[in-house]
């Protein structure tokens, strides 16, 4: 069967903040805009909605401050120059010539190709996971699993619930499911909250994010729910599902301290590390990647433009670095400019005068994102709490086990051979759950920095797909499809 | 996996109006009904009707439901009309669908 493919001015994969803003400013502009989503509703994690059958008077009050996602999805709802594809993957893209190439799989099963000179990459962030003994038991959830179920489905993850981890997130979890009837036996967070000091002044400029974050704590402190740094789930207990678990007081780097331990029955657990992008289409179309620094995550390298390596691919939101959605709002922005400019809807001059205030906010975004990121950052002492027969690797049931014998007896000293050798990232999740873990342990066990992060993040299948799918010839491209 | 019989799980959030009348659609999973609001993810209606696992793993046979929850982890499997490892947590309810929980790789056919 031949496929003809449909040919689109600008295409934007992802539609949360980033997509949504990237969209809008394009489109306002003249630019004619695909937008493609693979959620059945708009707004991403982020502003993640209920069912559109669910009826619900203020859908907002699920959300801090739902406002700007209102308003950005009113605006892409009623845009004539919008076309929004939902509940579609992106399964694979490449690059030909001047023009990239998406693959896409809609929710029936049935595929469509899409062309484009100009695509602009939304795709997000997903939780980052760290192994600890019991964290397969039913009943543990990463904490945007949790937020997830009650944005989207109106669900609480359990009636017994500890949220656990390190990072802002934590707390408009745990505030979110107190004020929706799940009682919330305390927050633990890792971090040290002294480690905000060195970052005052990035506080003081950004006054907003402390109001946020007390917001939260007053919710909380109404439900009394208790709220501790410095501490960590160690370890999750049960069989066959989580029945309780124990918490334990951590040093600086980390790990558990002798005294001080507690354990709580619960019927779930709810666990975040912050966020590891989504690159992967972004290497499939050979932009160029960094790891982070800090937290150690693959990021797509762009200006602050959102400008790649890649002419015909723009990026913008968490894929350039985990930063919130206020932050991925602006890049969204500023890539829908750049974008607009490459179809010839601005001059250089308009784009550089409508950048200004926005490249301005970006950086004071991005400041306070590196600051949050310094604070709640992972320290190695994780490591501390795994047993030999911790699970690693969820979809191949690895263990920690394992994974020391591969590396001391099999001489495995990159990702790759650790892949080939233990079959750590080669279940169906393709190393997304644990292949920052994966690399951090790797490089603790042979005392050498892991260097292929970016190759065990390339997926040049994002998704399953059946066979039938790849079968196909190749469209032909028909003049008469632009959109 | 246990048998769906803990307390429901709908979320009851004082501000944001969401009646307890709602429309719903019911599905049957390994021949029991399940009731679900209409638009929900299986992974939220199974969640909700309190069971937390629906699938053993290959090698070990240990029980798995939802971790992730938006559709990265693929632990949340679920066989639909005989259609093995499909993610949960992705697929929403179809009334009348017939679900089944997974055992290893599932197989195919009815």
């Amino acid at each position: 069967m031949v496929r003809v493919a449909t040919v689109a001015e600008l295409v934007v994969v992802g539609g949360g903040p980033a997509g949504l803003a990237a969209a809008t400013t394009a489109a306002d502009l003249g630019c004619s805009v695909v937008l493609v989503d693979s959620a059945a509703r708009l707004g991403g994690q982020y502003y993640r909605q209920l069912p559109a059958q669910v009826a619900v008077a203020d859908p907002g009050a699920l959300h801090h401050d739902f406002r700007p996602g209102a308003e950005l999805l009113d605006r892409v709802r009623a845009h004539p120059a919008i076309r929004v594809y939902s509940s579609t993957t992106v399964w694979a893209a490449h690059r030909d010539g001047d023009q990239v190439e998406l693959q896409l799989l809609y929710a029936d099963g049935s595929c469509a190709v899409l062309r484009t000179r100009t695509v602009v990459l939304a795709t997000g962030a997903y939780d980052r996971s760290l192994p600890f003994p019991g964290w397969t038991l039913p009943g543990v959830v990463t904490a945007g699993g949790a937020q997830a179920l009650l944005k989207g489905q109106y669900v609480l993850a359990g009636r017994r619930v500890v949220v656990a981890g390190s990072g802002p997130f934590l707390l408009p979890v745990a505030a979110g499911l107190a004020e929706s009837g799940a009682e919330v036996l305390g927050v633990f967070d890792a971090s040290t909250p002294a480690r905000w000091a060195r970052h005052a002044g990035t506080v003081a400029r950004t006054p907003g994010k402390l109001g946020e974050a007390a917001d939260y704590l007053q919710t909380l402190r109404q439900h009394r729910v208790p709220v501790r740094f410095g501490r960590a789930v160690t370890r999750a207990h049960g069989g066959p599902e989580l029945r309780a678990v124990t918490v334990s007081r951590l040093d600086r780097r980390w790990r558990p301290r002798s005294a001080g331990e507690q354990r709580i029955e619960v019927d779930a657990l709810a666990v975040g590390w912050g966020f590891t992008p989504n690159v992967e289409l972004a290497i499939a179309l050979g932009v160029p990647t960094a790891v982070d620094p800090v937290d150690g995550s693959v990021l797509a390298r762009a200006d602050p433009q959102g400008c790649t390596a890649v002419p015909t691919v723009l990026v913008a939101g968490e894929i350039t670095g985990v930063g919130g959605s206020a932050l991925a709002t602006t890049e969204g922005r500023l890539a829908g400019l750049a974008a607009a400019r490459r179809c010839g809807r601005l001059t250089a001059e308009q784009l550089a005068r409508q950048s200004s205030p926005l490249r301005r906010r970006r950086l004071r975004e991005v400041r306070f994102a590196r600051a949050l990121l310094d604070v709640y950052a992972v320290q190695p002492g994780w490591m501390s709490w795994l047993r030999d027969d911790t699970v690693l690797c969820r979809c191949e049931e690895v263990t920690i086990g394992c994974v020391d014998a591969v590396v001391h007896d099999l001489g495995a000293t990159d990702l790759r051979s650790l892949k080939l050798l233990s079959r750590v990232g080669m279940g169906m999740c393709q190393g997304r759950v644990c292949g920052q873990a994966a690399g951090c342990l790797l490089a603790a066990r042979t005392g050498r920095p892991v260097l292929d992060l970016a190759g065990f993040s390339a997926r040049p299948l994002a998704v399953p797909v059946p066979l039938g799918v790849l079968a196909d010839e190749p469209p032909s491209v028909d003049g008469s499809g632009d959109v | 996996m246990t048998d769906g019989t803990g307390e429901p799980l709908r979320a009851r959030h004082p501000g944001a109006g969401v009646p307890d009348d709602q429309p719903m659609v019911t599905f049957t999973f390994d021949g029991e009904p399940v009731q679900a609001l209409a638009g929900q993810s299986l992974g939220g209606a199974l969640i909700a009707s309190g069971r937390r696992s629906w699938r053993t793993t290959r090698r070990q046979g240990r029980p798995r439901g939802l971790f992730c929850g938006i559709g990265v982890c693929f632990d949340c499997l679920v066989s639909i009309g005989g259609r093995p490892n499909q993610r949960a947590c992705l697929v929403t309810v179809v009334p009348g669908a017939d679900i089944e929980s997974q055992d290893g790789p599932g197989g195919y056919g009815g």
